[in-house]
């Protein structure tokens, strides 16, 4: 079957990939694309691992298809630091210890960036709701939630 | 947050242990940069992929892959066939034993498939798209069988048979006819009749528990390569690259240097990835195919194929004084072990009444095999199931005699000098501190309002050290590059950097620790047990050790003075007015003897147990039956928190896994025992909105057996949570939940059924 040719914008840099008509956008993220930051745990939109952000919505990218991309925005946890400079959101989560194994953490940062981007100062209860799409098996939530009010606080202060 | 109650080891004022420096390995988490087990690719590389029975219980007649073999871009087809049979032999593997005759069968079925899911054959092809058309062209022939899933109904008289040469292990005489049953094991202390006679109140109860995941979010994943000359490299997602380097290899008959295995970041294991699934499948295709071989589950096959822990039914009778004193505890335990015997009883038996001070004391248990996943150790495995029933039947006793729960528990604590049933004497343990931290902590005395209840429990687990080995290799400039052979699944490199830099007295950022491959160290046991910043920290003191008996020479030759004039201090060696840095050291140590490096290889001894007394507060919503958590409190003893953050990160990891398996999680199957919720759908774990902050508060009670005191941490908040929300439960509702999950159908249930019973 002949592939599509797609032209889209990930990270703010134009990309142009081929993908099959079944590839999802996270099948082309991580492997034609190389960028593995975000994660396959479900494959079916229930754990948040694959969160990005498309056209400024919040998606998992196991549930778009690569063909629906094209002409639209994509930003992954690779385009979160600038430079050198980590996301107040990445360093709050260092600084929280609001990981340990980690493999949740991209889809977590990158949804709570979608959240401090349209409600700078949520409420604990407005952050659960809003990362219950997230599963994390490892911290309990406590220390992540701690990070992003602390990270919305500080974004809110510069 | 952090209340300290220091005793027993002398009082060594720490620099940088108990503080709470940034994780070193964090920035590579936090931009996607970490490389987990599914994350790399190479060239040449074939996708491997699985056929799994769909039946429960069935006899193999046939495989015909003749077609899939055709299937232009299939490079390897593996059955059991391509495995050789192994002998049945039980060999201890840290907290679990393994056995290979069942392993290879678990791998791959050879004579029957024994539950849904389980490995029928594999495919190794150039897209994931022809693995899969070719596991369509497999043709199987089955002969289905009748299963049991039921860990009761196995146990029966006539049940269907899983293995017709098992004969049940640990009763006299041997029995004349096999059955489901692998193990009788029982534990006793004093006399358990007389016990009873003593006792003013008993309490007799039986409880259900069903099958739960680890539920890590990172599927199964490796890449294996075999070269043409037999030398192999395997990168997996493990909790131990050398058990898996011991497993691979044993199953497909490769002299260990040959096997390299390297281990990913690991996205969580909680004990389910302490066993090996795909990997010695990847190995094989690799071998048979020359390529490169990738291997990915699905959600659904971690489900459907992965370990699960038992599911069980547990009796417990306890008898007690009207001043509170219990002076008779008995338990028998059934556990499912899943279609492989392996299942946890035996330390769940050990744990059972573990926390208290008892006389008298009888637990038996029952290893029994059913048509399920084979259960994989999960997060103090066994200790959990056991606890549940235990510390509602305490708190049952203490409600009977009117005594406070914290109180009666503390009347009849395990302190240093107590006999355990399963053997030992304890040395200094912290189920006191806890329980007075719990009764002191303003939670245990807030107000509570309508439909609203509060409850306690307690938990313990025994920890373990073993075979470890550390590299402290110092560059030239003064820095240090730390190489440890324990995977970190939740921040151990910090705490281990920070004990080589307390050691050395050196900044801790000065300390770049690495997990290293199974070339790069001897033999580690694995991440599991609550070890590795016990083990993998005692095996780094020593290598700093190491290493400042050689700074010191070295300054000793330089100074042209004997070597026991120079002492280490501060990060400094030291003669007189004599001072030299570990950097100034290292700058000239080429010149002074050559490169320093420290090693340590030892069998870690003497771990701690870690005791833990959890204070919950649930709602329960009359109308739905949904159970809500308001509030909890973890508290736990730590030895010592290396890295107070990351102790606080365990307590509140586990107790939020143990609200899940409490209110929601359970293994749902239809009537032909297929899985029914193989996804986070239906199996719903814990989110974000579910629970409130988890207020931790760490004890210390160092454990003397460890340089700083030093206990695991990892396992002993899983332990508690279950009795804890059931007991506050039961303060709301006044109704005792015996049966796991208290989902919203079953207490709904129950409430109605409590009311229809008072009209």
């Amino acid at each position: 079957m002949p592939k599509h040719h797609v032209t889209t914008t990930i990270n703010a840099d134009p990309v142009e990939f081929l993908c099959s008509t079944e590839q999802t956008l996270l099948d082309v993220l991580r492997d034609v694309l190389d960028l593995t930051g975000s994660k396959e745990g479900c494959g079916s939109g229930d754990c948040g691992a694959c969160s990005v952000i498309l056209d400024g919505r919040l998606v998992c990218a196991c549930l778009v298809l690569g063909v629906e991309v094209q002409g639209r925005k994509v930003e992954t946890i690779e385009g979160m630091a600038q430079g050198d400079h980590l996301h107040p959101l990445q360093q709050k989560f260092l600084e929280h210890a609001a990981l340990q194994c980690g493999v949740c953490t991209p889809g977590f940062l990158v949804a709570a960036k979608a959240l401090l981007e349209r409600k700078p100062d949520p409420t604990e209860t407005e952050v659960r709701y809003w990362l219950a799409g997230n599963l994390c098996r490892c911290t309990g939530y406590d220390k992540i939630v701690r990070a992003v009010l602390d990270a919305a606080g500080e974004m809110r202060r510069s | 947050m952090n209340d300290v109650t220091m005793k027993g080891l002398s009082e060594r004022l720490f620099k940088i242990v108990g503080t709470r420096p940034l994780r070193p390995d964090g920035v590579d988490k936090v931009t996607g940069r970490a490389k987990f087990g599914a994350d790399i690719h190479v060239a040449n590389m074939l996708i491997g992929k699985v056929l799994r029975s769909p039946h429960a219980h069935a006899r193999i007649k046939s495989i015909d892959a003749s077609k899939a073999r055709a299937l232009p871009g299939v490079k390897a087809v593996i059955t059991s066939a391509d495995l050789a049979d192994l002998p049945s032999e039980f060999i201890p593997a840290g907290e679990m034993m393994v056995n290979y005759r069942d392993m290879t069968r678990n791998v791959l079925a050879r004579e029957k498939a024994l539950y849904e899911g389980h490995a029928i054959a594999a495919v190794a092809a150039v897209s994931e798209a022809v693995a899969a058309e070719a596991l369509k062209l497999i043709e199987v022939e089955y002969e289905v069988l009748p299963h049991v899933l039921d860990v009761a109904q196995a146990m029966e008289p006539g049940a269907p048979l899983l293995h017709d040469d098992m004969y049940t292990i640990g009763v006299e005489p041997k029995p004349a006819k096999p059955s489901n049953v692998a193990k009788r094991v029982e534990f006793a202390l004093g006399d358990i009749a007389a016990g009873f006679a003593k006792a003013d109140v008993v309490v007799e109860r039986e409880f259900t528990t069903q099958p739960v995941h680890q539920g890590y979010i990172e599927p199964h994943a490796c890449l294996a390569s075999v070269s043409e000359d037999g030398q192999a490299e395997l990168w997996c997602t493990t909790q131990g690259q050398f058990i898996v380097r011991s497993f691979c290899a044993k199953l497909l008959g490769m002299e260990l240097a040959k096997l390299r295995v390297t281990a990913s970041e690991i996205g969580g294991g909680f004990g389910g990835k302490t066993v090996v699934y795909l990997e010695p499948l990847a190995l094989l295709l690799s071998r048979k195919s020359g390529h490169p071989v990738k291997m990915v589950m699905s959600r659904t096959e971690v489900f459907r194929a992965s370990g699960p822990t038992s599911g069980a039914k547990v009796w417990v009778k306890v008898g007690a004084t009207r001043d509170g004193r219990i002076t008779a505890a008995e338990a028998m335990l059934k556990y499912q072990a899943g279609a492989f015997q392996g299942s946890p009883v035996q330390p769940g038996c050990m744990c059972a009444f573990a926390p208290y001070d008892l006389d008298n004391v009888k637990v038996v248990g029952f290893d029994v095999v059913v048509n399920r996943p084979k259960v994989a150790a999960y997060r103090a495995p066994g200790g959990p199931i056991a606890e549940f029933a235990v510390e509602q039947v305490i708190d049952e006793v203490a409600k009977r005699l009117h005594i406070d729960p914290v109180e009666l528990r503390l009347k009849n604590a395990a302190k240093e000098g107590t006999k355990a049933a399963y053997g030992p004497k304890f040395g200094p343990i912290g189920m006191v501190q806890t329980l007075e931290a719990a009764r002191a902590h303003p939670h245990y005395r807030a107000p509570l309002k309508a439909n609203q209840g509060r409850g306690v429990a307690s938990g313990f687990w025994f920890n373990i050290g073993g075979e470890t080995c550390a590299a402290l290799n110092l560059g030239e400039d003064g820095t240090v590059t730390l190489v440890a052979g324990t995977p970190d699944i939740g921040g151990s490199r910090a705490s281990l950097a920070m004990m080589a830099a307390e050691e050395l007295g050196i900044e801790v950022d000065k300390v770049r620790p690495i997990i290293g491959d199974t070339s790069a160290l001897g033999y580690n046991f694995l991440t599991g047990g609550s070890r590795v910043t016990f083990s993998s920290g005692m095996a780094v003191i020593e290598a700093a050790r190491d290493v400042i008996r050689q700074l010191c020479e070295r300054a000793a030759k330089i100074w042209e003075v004997a070597p026991d004039e120079v002492i280490w201090e501060d990060g400094h060696a030291r003669s007189g007015k004599l001072a030299l840095s570990l950097a100034e050291i290292a700058k000239t140590a080429g010149k002074t003897g050559g490169p320093i490096i420290g090693n340590a290889a030892i069998n870690a001894q003497g771990a701690g147990p870690s005791l833990a007394t959890h204070v919950v507060d649930v709602e329960v919503d009359p109308e739905t039956g949904k159970v809500s958590i308001l509030r909890y409190t973890a508290i736990q003893d730590a030895g010592k928190a290396v890295h107070p953050s990351y102790v606080e990160g365990q307590m509140q990891g586990g107790a939020v896994q143990g609200i899940g398996w409490a209110l929601n999680e359970e293994y749902i199957y239809d009537k032909d025992g297929r899985l029914e919720n193989p996804g986070f759908l239906d199996y719903r774990i814990p989110v974000c909105s579910d629970v409130p902050m988890i207020d931790t508060v760490i004890v210390e009670v160092p454990n003397p057996r460890h340089p700083y005191g030093v206990r695991g941490v990892g396992e002993t908040p899983i332990v508690p949570p279950m009795a804890a929300i059931a007991n506050a439960v039961e303060n709301a509702t006044g109704i005792r939940f015996t049966a796991l999950p208290m989902s919203p159908p079953r207490v709904l249930e129950a409430i109605d059924a409590a009311r229809a019973s008072k009209t």
